[in-house]
């Protein structure tokens, strides 16, 4: 092989105590699309921030062509021939693709010559097989085709490294597999390709090396030939093969509490998130929802919450059709939800303790006669909740946003267990927490299903769904890939689940085929 | 219709519009940077008795309209400085400069308010061009504010689509976060346009005392920077467009006046409305999102822009 | 090259610094329209002062109250608005369709026992306001049309309706200026005392004390806060954004309105050509002052009223009376630039942090 167009050795970068990235080395060399593997938070998109000048590394040097590159701007490595389509496109909606493509190039030409723009962004999007109009205006594109334009932004400019930060996230697999295709024809032609994934099966069949990423540090690097699925769940989990116990001895109930049927549902960008989910849970049991994030979760809990209409299929509480009911009705009859984005959906930072703690009662006859909140009962619960749940703050006067991320989540998981709710949907509750507010978070959790709550337990740590939950359905591109019995079942097999393969066992039939579809 | 009549409505037509257009095109510049400016009548006023005031004292035309220019460009740059580096609230700010220009202007004009400057500018008939019947009088007898207005309207096509300062303008008030990313400085170009749009309006006051009705009085602008505003949502953040609304709104305001004489049963206020009625309808329907066209109002319009909040 | 000295966004702001920091900016304001009361050749001192003098006596006090009313009214509509992020700057046509339902319902409505009839009057403005605020609240609850520029483009049409109505059929006959006549004395809010201070007054403190209860006590104001806040959150607890929209510049417009019923029922018991006269737009200015309180605007209402009665006071020794004006916009001016010291701190860097801030 050649010798490497990019070399980073020993990057670190920490912000404030948490440590992006700690002693990072790669090596990337022309012709080849390197895939960056990991999580969530393992460092990947902070180690591409640094090679393209957006942040400034603590310690670590880049290489480029073997010569030292000091890269401290943006500017620095456009200059290098470094280029990075983020994953919220940087276009503007009102101007043509080639005045995007122009606004971008550092030309200092007075005048637009929009033809001869237009005729070299053809040739270019031509050589790649990249279908771009160029003189269409942005905002009547699709993503796919944004996403186009932001590449050949990129070679406009001039770019020989061209990374992309999950660029498979916002397609559909048809869209994802015609990109593939395009870089590797760039990959071809001599450039370097950098793609950020945490799509196992994707990473294997389109890159040629694959780089783990774990906890900031590098976990493995291999070519995509030498990969294996139980070698990439082993780097991107972190936990050697075998089967952990959950470690609970309790039965849950027979009751079916909640059950989908067929359920599918769309995303922000009105393409298919949800595919047929179909899955019942139990009085008391915790069910929990594996897969690598971005896979369908935040649709999912949505759905059940009743904040996302579905296109398709039947939501089902005691037996009862709720498939259209409002976010009201749902919450009236005791469907809780804990969200993942807590600091901007699930509370509300400016408002004190006493207001956040109402937030989903204020209009019950606990907190509210006539219109009117009851302050005194709010201070109440507020000194309650404080006392039960060993919340830190300097007063339930004070805004939660002053709090630390534990124990807002303490608080927000104290408003959503009261009342005893009958399901509970937790999506990433543990996200992010130390390690004693997790450990308390999680004995929420299990205190609610003794008490017969049936828990929807979201998370990308499958030790942890394997501690916790009595069984776990794998989400897979919005398809639930396959629902197991904790017990019966060992980590590679959900990781294998989550790279998409199905294996033995397709999706498990509707709530045993008595889930009062009656 | 007899000739007269209709070069009259023509030509009273034509200096409405030019009158409220020097405002409305810097306004358009302005939002599409992003920043809306709600206090050009006070800013309209100031440009009017600022012009007024040296032509009564100076006699000197080419002094008074560098004065409007000085005195719009400083109440520019006040506002830039309140909106962009202060990141007030736009609302509030373009109350404050309504309120602080429509006092001083007031304030300062007591002493040349009713007084005749015996000085303002005249109309320049254009050889050859002012011969052509009906267009000729209407359009080619006006006064050099006019004239300037022909030049101004192509001129801020051409830059707002054709050069790259315009793309990058356009991108200005969608945006600036990907400018900013791109390596433009938001800040430095939000005043530059702020301060262009505040020029404007202040030359359009003075559109008002020095040409259009060549006095000065309290209050005189009597609601033409609020059409401006009126006419910047209109035409959709179109300078062109812009012109045919000023024109539409110019004749709707006189032949409104000269149709009351056939239907007096109708109102006067009923015609002075209509502007609002139309620009409300337009309004609704080119930004509302029961539409799966996009808004033409700028994406960022009245949202400061924050670096760090990014 | 960045100096040692950076600017922070403050957490937690202390009362006192609240309250100095507008005072200190008034102050500045006040010098710098020194500078323009000078240079016409004024002394601001005694300008100042006598302007003061003005307002402390008895009678000043009583038509600064009085002019202060309405932009109490039109203070309470805009805070309210924006107490749930809503630019009312529709309060000028609202006052004025207010006013216009008022003195029709007081000139040409059924004669009635005069509490009643009293009432009807207070209904009929805010159902006038409430009406025109509502026009532009639909499009914007629905279609997410921008509400700053419907309520200011609606501000003329109402204009229009009322001075068609001033100088057209409600004109009062033989007479030069466009005013209604005067409704009939029994219709009239009596003074509070022998104070020459209208009743009104005790109705428009009552409706700031309920706005304030509404605002920190009862489950709708908790909604409003909630929804300015993060109107995520509040779909996520079921709220309905919408219905909150229609409802708050409904209630917006109402307040609007009963500018016009203090008009009418309290002050000069008529309607004229132009009544609002930029009432509704010191009333953004005013809630902005007023930090969004509902008492403080009657604070800052009386404030700008006692400005415009002081300058009328000080016309007589030759200063025009847009001193006023120009006074209040330098006060806004300089008010809105301290709140950024509100919002912002500047601190001084403490030690060198390398160069890590892009």
């Amino acid at each position: 092989m050649s010798s490497p167009i990019i070399e980073m050795r020993q990057i670190t970068k920490t912000f404030g105590p948490v440590t992006a990235n700690s002693g990072v080395n790669l090596e990337i060399y022309p012709g080849e699309i390197h895939a960056l593997l990991g999580e969530n938070g393992a460092g990947k998109s902070t180690l591409m921030n640094v090679l393209t000048g957006t942040y400034a590394p603590d310690g670590g040097e880049i290489y480029y062509k073997g010569k030292r590159a000091d890269i401290r701007t943006p500017k620095d490595a456009v200059a290098l021939g470094i280029g990075m389509v983020h994953q919220h496109f940087r276009l503007i909606p009102t101007l043509t693709v080639a005045e995007n493509v122009f606004l971008n190039s550092g030309s200092k030409r007075f005048f637009l010559k929009k033809d001869k723009i237009e005729r070299e962004i053809n040739e270019c999007a031509k050589k790649f097989n990249l279908a771009v109009d160029a003189s269409a205006y942005v905002w009547q594109l699709s993503v796919g085709e944004q996403q186009r334009v932001e590449i050949v932004k990129l070679l406009y400019q001039g770019a020989e490294i061209l990374i992309l930060d999950e660029p498979s996230a916002v397609l559909t697999p048809q869209e994802a597999q015609h990109m593939f295709d395009t870089l590797r024809k760039m990959a071809d032609d001599g450039k370097a390709v950098i793609v950020i994934s945490h799509k196992m099966n994707e990473v294997m069949n389109n890159a040629d090396r694959i780089t783990v990423m774990k906890n900031g540090m590098v976990g493995d690097t291999m070519l995509a030939k030498d990969a294996t699925v139980n070698r990439l769940t082993e780097a991107v989990v972190g936990v050697t093969a075998g089967t952990q116990k959950r470690s609970l001895d309790r039965a849950p109930g027979k009751d079916i509490i909640f059950a989908m049927e067929a359920v599918s549902a769309q995303n922000d960008r009105n393409l298919p998130a949800l595919r047929g989910i179909s899955f019942y849970i139990r009085k008391g049991e915790i069910f929990g929802i594996a897969g690598v994030a971005g896979n369908g979760q935040r649709e999912l809990a949505e759905v059940i919450a009743g904040l996302r209409p579905v296109s398709g299929g039947q939501i089902r509480m005691h037996g009862k059709d709720i498939t259209k009911t409002s976010v009201k009705e749902r919450i009236n009859a005791g469907i809780s939800f804990i969200p993942e984005d807590r600091m901007t959906t699930g509370l509300i930072p400016e408002l004190d303790m006493k207001q956040n703690l109402i937030l989903k009662h204020f209009n019950t006859e606990k907190y509210s006669r006539r219109g009117v909140l009851l302050q005194e009962q709010m201070q109440k619960d507020a000194e309650a909740y404080t006392e039960a749940y060993e919340i830190k703050h300097a007063g339930v006067s004070y805004p939660v946003g002053l709090m630390s991320g534990g124990n807002q989540q303490k608080l927000l998981f104290a408003r959503e267990v009261a009342g005893d709710p009958e399901l509970i949907v937790a999506a990433y509750p543990v996200r992010g927490l130390d390690i004693g507010a997790a450990e308390a978070i999680r004995s929420i959790l299990m205190e609610q299903s003794w008490k017969g709550a049936a828990v929807v337990f979201i998370s990308e740590e499958l030790e942890e769904i394997f501690t916790l939950c009595d069984r776990v359905g794998v989400l897979c591109d919005g398809e639930l890939m396959g629902i197991r019995e904790i017990g019966q079942t060992d980590i590679m097999e959900i990781g294998r689940l989550m790279t998409g393969e199905t294996g033995t066992g397709s999706s498990e039939p509707a709530a045993d085929g008595k889930g009062g579809d009656s | 219709m007899s000739t007269t009549l209709l070069v009259s409505i023509i030509s009273t037509a034509v200096v409405y519009a030019v009158t409220v257009l020097y405002a409305a095109i810097g306004e358009i510049f302005a939002e599409r940077a992003g920043v809306m400016n709600l206090g050009l009548e006070g800013i309209m006023l100031m440009g009017a008795v600022s012009g007024y005031l040296v032509a009564v004292h100076r006699q000197n035309l080419a002094l008074a309209m560098l004065t409007v220019v000085i005195v719009g460009a400083a109440l520019g740059l006040v506002f830039a400085f309140l909106t962009v580096s202060l990141q007030s609230d736009q609302t509030v700010a373009g109350m404050a400069m309504l309120t602080f220009g429509t006092g001083l202007s007031g304030f300062i004009g007591k002493g040349v308010s009713g007084v005749n400057a015996n000085l303002a500018f005249n109309p320049i008939a254009i050889p050859g061009l002012s011969r052509i019947p009906v267009i000729g009088p209407s359009l080619f007898n006006q006064s050099i504010l006019v004239y300037v207005m022909y030049l101004i309207v192509p001129l801020s096509m051409i830059y707002l689509y054709k050069t790259r300062a315009g793309m990058i303008l356009r991108a200005l008030g969608e945006n600036p976060a990907a400018l900013d990313s791109a390596g433009y400085n938001v800040y430095a170009l939000r005043y530059a346009y702020v301060i262009f749009g505040s020029v404007m309006t202040a030359v359009s006051g003075a559109c008002i005392s020095l040409d259009y009705t060549n006095f000065w009085s309290d209050g005189m602008t009597s609601g033409k920077g609020w059409i401006a505003v009126a006419l910047v949502v209109f035409a959709a953040w179109n300078p062109l467009i812009a012109v045919f609304g000023g024109l539409l709104f110019g004749a709707i305001s006189i032949i409104g006046i000269d149709i009351q004489m056939y239907f007096p049963q109708v109102p006067s206020q009923f015609f002075s409305a209509l502007p609002y009625v139309a620009t409300i309808i337009a309004l609704i329907f080119t930004t509302g999102n029961f539409r799966k066209r996009r808004s033409s109002a700028p994406a960022a319009l009245t949202i400061p822009y924050d670096r760090e909040s990014r | 090259m960045r100096g040692r000295v950076y600017i922070k966004k403050r957490t937690g702001v202390p009362t006192w610094y609240r309250i100095l920091n507008p005072v200190l900016f008034v102050m500045l304001a006040l010098v710098f329209s020194g500078i323009f009361l000078t240079a016409v050749g004024f002394n601001p001192l005694t300008v100042y002062a006598k302007m003061l003098k003005t307002i402390c006596s008895p009678s000043g006090l009583v038509r600064s109250i009085e002019a202060g009313m309405p932009l109490m009214l039109t203070g309470l509509a805009v805070a309210f608005g924006y107490r749930m992020n809503l630019n009312n700057i529709g309060a000028e046509g609202q006052y004025a369709l207010g006013a216009v339902f008022c003195v029709g319902f007081a000139l040409y409505g059924p004669v009635m026992p005069p509490l009643l009839k009293i009432i009807g009057m207070f209904i009929a403005a805010a159902l006038g306001g409430a009406a025109a605020s509502l026009i532009a609240a639909i499009p914007k609850a629905f279609w997410g049309v921008n509400e700053t520029i419907l309520t200011m483009m609606l501000n003329y049409i109402f204009l229009y309706v009322l001075n068609f109505l001033m100088y057209g059929p409600w004109k009062m006959l033989n007479q030069m200026v466009a005013q209604t006549r005067i409704i009939d004395e029994r219709y009239w809010l009596p003074e509070i005392g022998h104070t020459g201070i209208n009743s009104v007054l005790i109705i428009i403190i009552l409706l700031a004390a309920a706005l304030q209860f509404f605002h920190t006590k009862t489950t709708r104001g908790y909604q409003m806060e909630v929804i300015r806040r993060s109107p995520r959150a509040a779909q996520y607890a079921g709220m309905s954004v919408a219905r909150n929209i229609l409802m708050v510049l409904g209630v917006s417009g109402a307040i609007a309105g009963l500018a016009g019923f203090a008009q009418v029922a309290g002050i000069i018991h008529r309607v004229q050509a132009d009544l609002p006269n930029n009432a509704g737009y010191t009333g953004i200015v005013v809630a902005f002052l007023a930090g969004l309180n509902p008492l403080v605007c009657l604070l800052v209402g009386f404030f700008f009223g006692a400005l415009q009665i002081s300058a009328v006071a000080v016309q007589i020794t030759g200063v025009p009376s847009q001193v006023a004006m120009m006074i209040q916009g330098s006060i806004m001016l300089f008010v809105i630039a301290g709140e950024f010291f509100i919002r912002n701190q500047f601190v001084r860097r403490k030690t060198t942090e390398g160069g890590a801030d892009a």
